[in-house]
């Protein structure tokens, strides 16, 4: 629960920091500035503010195709991040990866992903250089339930379960693997009892609420660090948009996108803060204001920014080939 | 000094020399552990580097490649074993995906200094998913280097280089060679990647070859001097970034090019060689570059069967004569 008003004030800021941006750029895909595929975080906004609100800025995580909430909440920043969905060259990938590929190494964003299933694996590399560098941080691995059908998540909880490596794998499921609705990729409702085939703890939470998030991964991450092995933490969420933008998602039944947008947790957020938290209007007002003007920036920075040069197309396949890219 | 030395005991001191080089260079894969790997090329290392450093993993060749990805991006330096090149097809997404193109993707954010060691090659009666020359399909993607060694000296002077480099580098060796003896000199350290070497000096008729062809084209070279056929052998050492000056200068002198590698013919990586030579050096040829791969057929097991699947000496004498 809320230890105290700073923590509230840190996740409702991320989170409507994350509502804020995906808003911005559901419209601006539809306005045809941002190109490509933009798969949207809204809905599930708890999720990663509440994991990342544990994390240190030297913690590791390695996201997904649907990845602009776990970079927002692991400090990612929003000019860069914009700048990079426009395609331009101020962006985090310099135009060459778009949204589904956004690092940042320098704040331990071991990138978005566009292969499903592929930051499972690759978190256990850096887990285990973290084991070998004997730190105590930790990496903290998102992904969505339909991944979990893919080879490397066994292959990848196997491996950091046997070598007791310092990750946490966090489900975001958020019903649907693209347009199949979880009872119909896979026969069990829980994806954390898959935990027990790996012989680490699988647990479950609330991944509307914010507070039920933080609490959850906070004991997982505190495994971690201690050297006590991974953990799969289960978030329950849902993806209030279709897989990407332009998808109508007629296959979500009306009732359930209904029940689900009562649900919302940032809505849920603001209530509590208001009703329980003693925030007043005037507070979480200035928080959104706040937010708003932040993304705004981050949209007119995009704007201004200048695309990548033909030139720079062949820099950065290799530390040290680049012309000899453009033939032999 | 010089000393004979196995093809196997290149890679391995060359492993181990970076291993105690470097405390982030680490080694995992699939019983390079205590068991020494499959062939024996790791052994003793685990004595020497312990089990944190030298590490089995599970048989989950996919987890090992993005093990050595997310390894390699945050600070350590993985060599990671894929026990047989066609166990690379279990890996693929990670290889060509996620470790060929992150660095890219990313606009250089995160860099990758990982080795992915290999046996390729067939020669030994082990069939058709455990014999492949999968060259070409590594060589495709962009973002990947390659390296390839013939004998015990490149085979310890490229691992120092594929090490060291900062991007990732397929380190194939041929399970057929790993007991094939040569002279090593451990002193003359590391073989710059994308430099490759004139096996044999000769004046009438280039050929390229890799790996165990590289033998393959130097008893060719035998039989053919007998004729008066001067041979000139390349082996490029790394198929990329790929030698083509050596080549080329090769090619000047010779007009004539022989292209010699042990994958299927079809769609080979020296295909590609092939086409660059015609593509560059059209003016200077006398002849056709000629082709020579393996059948068009997954590697039989049979051994009354994969000598013929094999290319052979005889094969480059007949290609050579050929081209008149």
């Amino acid at each position: 629960m809320a230890d105290n008003k700073d923590m509230v004030k840190d996740l409702y800021l991320t989170m409507r920091r994350i509502r804020e941006f995906e808003t911005n750029a559901m419209n601006l895909f539809a306005e045809g500035k941002i190109p490509g595929f933009v798969h949207l975080y809204l809905g599930e906004e708890a999720v990663a503010s509440g994991v990342c609100s544990n994390l240190r800025e030297d913690d590791y995580i390695t996201s997904t195709h649907r990845g602009h909430g776990h970079i927002i909440a692991k400090g990612g920043d929003l000019k860069f991040m914009m700048a990079e969905l426009f395609g331009k060259a101020t962006g985090y990938c310099k135009g060459k990866g778009g949204s589904m590929h956004i690092a940042d190494g320098t704040r331990g964003i071991i990138g978005a992903n566009g292969i499903v299933g592929a930051g499972q694996s690759i978190s256990t590399g850096v887990g285990l250089q973290i084991l070998l560098h004997k730190t105590d941080q930790v990496c903290v691995c998102f992904f969505g339930d339909g991944s979990t059908n893919q080879a490397t998540f066994h292959e990848s909880l196997n491996l950091a379960a046997v070598w007791n490596l310092p990750i946490v794998f966090v489900c975001e499921n958020n019903g649907y693997g693209i347009s199949n609705p979880q009872s119909r990729h896979q026969k069990i409702k829980d994806v954390a009892d898959r935990a027990v085939a790996y012989g680490i703890p699988g647990v479950v939470c609330d991944g509307n609420d914010v507070f039920a998030v933080r609490e959850t991964s906070a004991e997982a991450i505190k495994r971690a660090r201690e050297g006590k092995g991974p953990t799969l933490v289960e978030c329950k969420t849902y993806r209030q948009r279709g897989h990407f933008e332009g998808d109508p998602a007629i296959y979500k039944p009306k009732e359930e996108q209904e029940a689900w947008l009562k649900k919302d947790p940032l809505d849920k957020m603001s209530k509590w803060m208001t009703d329980e938290g003693g925030f007043s209007a005037a507070e979480v007002k200035a928080i959104d204001d706040q937010v708003k003007a932040e993304v705004a920036e981050a949209v007119k920075f995009a704007e201004d920014s200048p695309y990548p040069t033909p030139e720079s197309g062949v820099e950065d396949v290799y530390s040290d080939i680049v012309e000899e890219v453009r033939d032999r | 000094m010089k000393k004979m030395m196995t093809y196997s005991e290149g890679i391995r001191e060359g492993m181990s020399a970076a291993m105690r080089k470097d405390p982030d260079v680490v080694l995992f894969g699939e019983d390079v552990g205590m068991f020494g790997g499959c062939f024996g090329v790791s052994a003793g290392m685990f004595d020497e580097f312990g089990p944190e450093r030298v590490r089995d993993t599970p048989i989950s060749e996919s987890a090992i490649i993005g093990c050595a990805v997310g390894a390699a991006s945050t600070g350590l330096r993985p060599i990671a074993e894929i026990m047989m090149m066609d166990f690379l097809t279990v890996a693929m997404d990670q290889m060509c995906n996620n470790a060929a193109k992150l660095r890219f993707m990313t606009g250089g954010a995160l860099h990758f200094p990982m080795v992915i060691r290999t046996a390729g090659g067939a020669g030994v009666n082990a069939a058709a998913q455990h014999s492949q020359s999968l060259e070409a399909w590594v060589t495709h993607v962009p973002g990947l280097k390659m390296v390839f060694p013939s004998n015990a000296q490149d085979a310890y002077g490229l691992m120092l280089s594929a090490v060291a480099d900062d991007n990732p580098v397929v380190y194939e060796e041929h399970k057929a060679m790993l007991a094939m003896e040569s002279e090593v000199d451990l002193d003359e350290g590391p073989i710059p990647l994308g430099v490759g070497k004139v096996v044999r000096p000769g004046s009438d008729v280039t050929i390229v070859a890799v790996g165990n062809m590289v033998h393959q084209a130097l008893a060719a070279a035998e039989t053919l001097e007998k004729d008066g056929i001067d041979c000139e052998i390349i082996d490029p050492r790394t198929l990329y970034p790929f030698d083509f000056d050596m080549v080329a200068n090769s090619i000047d002198k010779t007009h004539k090019a022989i292209v010699v590698s042990e994958e299927v013919k079809r769609g080979g990586y020296m295909g590609e060689i092939s086409a660059q030579i015609s593509e560059n050096l059209f003016d200077s040829l006398d002849a056709p570059v000629v082709r020579i791969g393996a059948l068009n057929t997954p590697v039989p097991f049979s051994p009354a069967l994969e000598p013929i699947y094999l290319p052979n000496a005889e094969d480059i004498v007949k290609a050579v004569r050929s081209q008149g």
